[in-house]
């Protein structure tokens, strides 16, 4: 038995006020929104709130929107109770000037290393996180190359020389 | 330890750990999979992992690539089930752009997803078994994998990086080889598990070896993100197939084996009954695409025009046909905008595609929740105050696939 979107809203609401929004139904389940000061505050009541027991990060990741200006980033939460069964998808949104988001680290283990592939690829700041370091890119590395400003590499360039793979 | 009325010197060796190197090129870690532990004789005090050795961005590359283009990289995520990872892919696509499959599509599809499986967690057991000194089973059991890359053959040419079906449905229809080598394996396949079996789950040594070893609770399991066998194995019956079913997997009739106490003895047994699973799965899949009659049993794809290739023949010899096929590999099609969510069971846990879409050619972001990504982080923790020898087996009895860990 599944809880239904609408109550989920509801008791979100009830709580945090017009703190959360941008409620919609994307393919059956359903997301939204809070500010990035109080991601903590929605996934531990998410988590405590007997009738919801959002308890199993699924998955966190990030976006680029490069063209919202003071929103550029959004880290996304994926959040499953299985008891229940139901999904949900939170999102917060941080600039990319200041991209400091809380880390999840402490409520959910499994968010520690995905935090820092995050951060690898974004470079989002997770205050608190116990190591925030790159994961899967060499430690040299000094850009967030999922960024949008690092386009992948012009396939029509004439600058590039090919002779020794047989190109040339 | 009888070392009570020992005093040691300050400096003396005893009293020094030894840090050491595993991997990342050790034969025993079968991959790329570096730790840094540090022993106090031969008991693990810490260890640490350095992951991304082989990592391609395979997030960066989609984000050019239409949709078609991506199903090869999926396959080079968990290279031991690549079929579960393309069709995972097929289908997150499917719901995006809503498209409904026949019946007779979603149940070849539960053939070939299933068999991926067995071939996954065949792979797995018997390295556990390598691991813990017992060759035999592995050599033995493998003709069998080979047996499933022959079916995987005949429906779409090629074996490890399968490449394997369309969205919609599949590249051609089964051949008759490839369901007189469905049969086979149906008959055979039975037989050589049961040896496996015999030779390992109540084996003494390997008992020994196994029982207690890495073992995590049902509470840490849950909140390191684990999922799949080592999840089941840690006593939590959460299978994707059960909770969401995709690919009318609610048409099927099986069990989710569960274990208890999450150590490498569970995770063996739980994938060993899941193979058992898998089987009926499959014959169930098999009567039912039997009583398909007439032109429904030709059926093996969705009418989606704008995302199915045409046929090969066409391609050859009709303009529209050529034209079509271009437009589609090039992705000259738009897909709707949106935001999807979908999860298939892989080999190893809940393979998840979150795919956003802005409207254009190629996926605006994509990313994979890469099951083994997430649990090889509890691996200091399974293995702390362990052996370094059943630290290698905690190891192999994570299913942990190179190429799905780094992406």
């Amino acid at each position: 038995m599944a809880i239904s979107n609408e109550y989920i809203q509801q008791k979100l609401t009830e709580k945090f006020g017009d703190q959360v929004f941008n409620f919609e139904e994307t393919y059956g389940m359903l997301s939204f929104e809070a500010p990035k000061d109080l991601n903590l505050k929605v996934m531990q009541y998410l988590y405590d709130e007997p009738s919801l027991g959002f308890q199993f990060l699924t998955d966190l990741c990030a976006v680029n929107y490069p063209d919202d200006a003071g929103r550029e980033l959004a880290v996304v939460y994926h959040l499953h109770n299985l008891v229940e069964n139901t999904r949900i998808r939170f999102k917060v949104f941080t600039s990319i000037a200041t991209p400091d988001v809380f880390t999840a680290s402490q409520l959910f283990s499994s968010a520690n290393w995905m935090e820092r592939e995050t951060y690898d690829f974004f470079g989002v700041n997770f205050v608190g996180h116990p190591n925030l370091k790159r994961i899967l890119n060499v430690d040299e590395m000094d850009y967030f190359p999922l960024r949008k400003e690092y386009p992948l590499e012009d396939q029509t360039r004439i600058d590039k020389d090919d002779e020794m793979f047989g190109r040339g | 330890m009888s070392d009570h009325n020992i005093t040691l010197a300050e400096d003396a060796i005893e009293r020094k750990t030894t840090t050491i190197n595993l991997g990342p090129t050790h034969p025993a870690t079968h991959g790329v999979f570096q730790n840094i532990m540090e022993l106090d004789g031969e008991r693990v005090v810490s260890s640490e992992q350095t992951v991304g050795y082989i990592h391609r961005a395979f997030e960066k590359l989609a984000e050019r690539r239409p949709l078609y283009q991506i199903t090869p990289i999926t396959d080079r995520l968990n290279y031991c089930s690549s079929p579960i990872n393309n069709m995972g892919w097929h289908l997150t696509c499917e719901k995006l752009l809503g498209v409904q499959t026949p019946k007779r599509v979603d149940y070849l599809r539960v053939i070939i997803m299933e068999l991926a499986r067995i071939a996954d967690h065949l792979i797995c057991n018997s390295i556990v078994g390598v691991d813990s000194g017992a060759f035999t089973g592995f050599l033995y059991v493998m003709q069998y994998r080979e047996l499933i890359y022959e079916i995987y053959e005949e429906v779409c040419g090629s074996r490890l990086t399968t490449n394997i079906g369309r969205i919609g449905g599949f590249e051609r229809n089964f051949s008759n080889t490839a369901f007189t080598k469905l049969e086979k394996f149906l008959k055979e396949y039975p037989v050589a598990l049961g040896e496996l079996e015999s030779l390992l789950t109540r084996n003494r040594i390997f008992m020994e070896r196994t029982i207690g070893g890495g073992p995590i609770s049902a509470k840490r399991a849950l909140n390191y993100g684990f999922t799949g066998p080592n999840l089941r194995a840690a006593g939590v019956d959460y299978d994707v197939r059960v909770h969401s079913p995709y690919s009318s997997y609610q048409d099927f009739e099986f069990d989710i084996p569960v274990g208890k106490t999450g150590d490498n003895y569970d995770r063996f047994l739980v994938r060993n009954a899941e193979m058992w699973q898998s089987m009926r799965i499959i014959q169930q899949a098999y009567n039912k695409i039997q009583e398909f009659k007439g032109t429904e049993a030709e059926v093996y794809h969705a009418d989606v025009p704008e995302y199915y290739l045409p046929k090969k023949e066409d391609v050859y010899t009709k303009m529209e046909a050529l034209i079509w096929h271009f437009k589609i590999i090039m992705g000259e099609v738009d897909m709707p905008k949106g935001e999807v969510y979908h999860a298939v069971e892989g080999g190893n846990g809940e393979l998840g595609f979150y795919l956003i879409s802005d409207g254009g050619r190629t996926p605006f972001r994509l990313h994979f929740r890469r099951p083994c990504f997430i649990y090889y982080q509890a691996y200091p923790e399974l293995v702390k105050d362990s052996m370094l020898s059943d630290a290698i087996l905690t190891m192999s009895s994570l299913n942990l696939i190179a190429g799905e860990l780094d992406a």
